[in-house]
């Protein structure tokens, strides 16, 4: 058995909430620098410069790119052949939000209680996703998610009747309701099957995926594939104001379902999408 | 390519009538701010007939909540929030003399409509754009609310604050018209 401290794993947490507020990931810069050369409109093109010479203050100034520094989400892949010491886990990647946000100067934007909303003052609880996976090593991934964008998002039970077109409709009906508000252009994580709550937590995990990768089954990317040229057809563009990027990528993940269920979920990434893994 | 009107607060019913969307701008003088929480506390006290802590007459509201700044910065990260959020609190504000909103995202009908009869307008700033806004803002202050962080009431001294009229006074929606001339049905 490998011993892995909690402290570790409290500051890394920390190091990867800077990290990521601070320095786009390499995948989203590509796909940006792509959307530039496709985009058709003027304005759309003015917006995409902009957020590449904004991405490009926050890698040089070391600042946060976006004022919503986010809701932190936490993934952790532990190797069942991991032993922590040191405290308690759940404490520990808290404490590593609160230094993070403190010692990084990120915005605190989560309140107590969703009816108070007393603010918590120090960005946390992280919301945490634990999975126990073979090997001995400890996966962390860190995502802030903005408000906006994640207001946008949709989960439905459609019946197996609907189907893959029932599917498209309201995974196309999701980004065009959003229009403007989530900040596009942006990246829709679709989940497919599962149940109502797995389903969503898909959508999250689809999100997480390098920018514009496919699904590893030919089926699913070419649903993928579908999926975006449909919705870079609804004009939205880049802000809202009118263009052909929309979205930078769709990226869906599946899950066996219920003979009864088709659950699809959306979960909408602005352009400003921060993540950033460290393995133990 | 580019064309900009340079605008400086407060504005006045002529100025603001002659914007169009579509119009790109670059704002120099003093914006305030409000976002969620500010604005609940804000229409509370018009519905107790208090003062507020500034005079909406002829301002405009950006609706940002900052980053907390790094030594030597007067801000830190400071972009649009969704606008839709405030568009319940909005025509109250309009009605009062509030000359125009800074934010992004679609607004209410409502919204929209107290824009064209008190002559107001509301602009999109870049959403995400963060660090590259908070360059054009020169001085900040809390004037009220200080306790609610980042959603506090700051007045914000800017120099060519870039944005673009996405609604005007006479109905234009650069929203709708930009998703016009760009879908391609299917």
């Amino acid at each position: 058995m490998r011993q892995i401290n909690t402290e570790q794993i409290r500051d890394t947490v920390e190091k990867l909430c800077i990290d990521a507020n601070y320095n786009l990931g390499d995948d989203l810069i590509t796909s940006l620098r792509s959307a530039l050369e496709r985009e058709e409109s003027p304005l759309g093109k003015e917006v995409i410069t902009q957020l590449l010479d904004n991405a490009e203050i926050g890698r040089k100034e070391q600042v946060p790119v976006c004022q919503d520094t986010g809701f932190a989400i936490i993934f952790i892949e532990l190797g069942q052949e991991v032993v922590l010491t040191g405290g308690d886990l759940r404490e520990a990647i808290n404490e590593g939000i609160r230094r993070g946000y403190k010692n990084g100067l990120l915005r605190k934007s989560i309140v107590k209680n969703p009816i108070d909303r007393i603010n918590t003052g120090d960005n946390t609880p992280a919301v945490i996703h634990t999975d126990i996976v073979p090997g001995d090593k400890l996966k962390i991934t860190f995502d802030a998610k903005g408000g906006g964008c994640e207001n946008m998002s949709r989960s439905a039970m459609l019946t197996p009747a609907q189907g893959r077109e029932g599917v498209i409709n309201f995974v196309v009906d999701t980004v065009k309701s959003a229009g403007a508000n989530p900040c596009p252009p942006i990246i829709v994580g679709v989940g497919l099957g599962g149940t109502f709550d797995y389903s969503t937590l898909l959508a999250k995990k689809a999100i997480l995926r390098p920018v514009g990768s496919n699904n590893n089954n030919k089926t699913i990317a070419n649903l993928e594939i579908e999926l975006l040229e449909k919705i870079n057809r609804l004009g939205i563009g880049p802000q809202g104001l009118g263009g052909r990027i929309t979205a930078l990528a769709v990226q869906v993940e599946t899950f066996p379902c219920h003979i009864a269920s088709l659950p699809v979920a959306v979960n909408i990434e602005c352009h400003s999408h921060r993540t950033k893994t460290i393995v133990i | 390519m580019t064309e900009y009107i340079d605008l400086e607060t407060p504005l006045s019913d002529s100025t603001i009538e002659k914007l169009k969307a579509g119009d790109k701008v670059r704002i120099s003088g003093v914006l305030y701010t409000a976002r969620d929480a500010a604005h609940k506390r804000l229409i509370e006290m018009i519905e107790s007939g208090k003062d507020l802590p500034f005079d909406v007459k002829g301002q405009l509201l950006y609706y940002v909540g900052p980053t907390p700044a790094k030594p030597g910065q007067v801000i830190g990260s400071a972009g649009p929030t969704t606008s839709y959020r405030m568009d319940t609190y909005a025509p109250t504000l309009i009605k009062m003399g509030l000359k125009g909103t800074i934010g992004k995202g679609g607004r209410s009908k409502e919204v929209l409509e107290a824009m064209k009869r008190y002559k107001a307008v509301y602009f999109a700033a870049v959403g995400g754009a963060a660090a590259l806004i908070a360059k054009t803002i020169k001085k900040v202050e809390i004037i009220a609310f200080e306790d609610l962080g980042a959603e506090a009431i700051r007045k914000m001294e800017v120099e060519n604050f870039p944005a673009i009229v996405v609604n005007d006074t006479k109905g234009g929606d650069l929203y709708n018209i930009g998703r016009e001339k760009y879908k391609i049905p299917y």
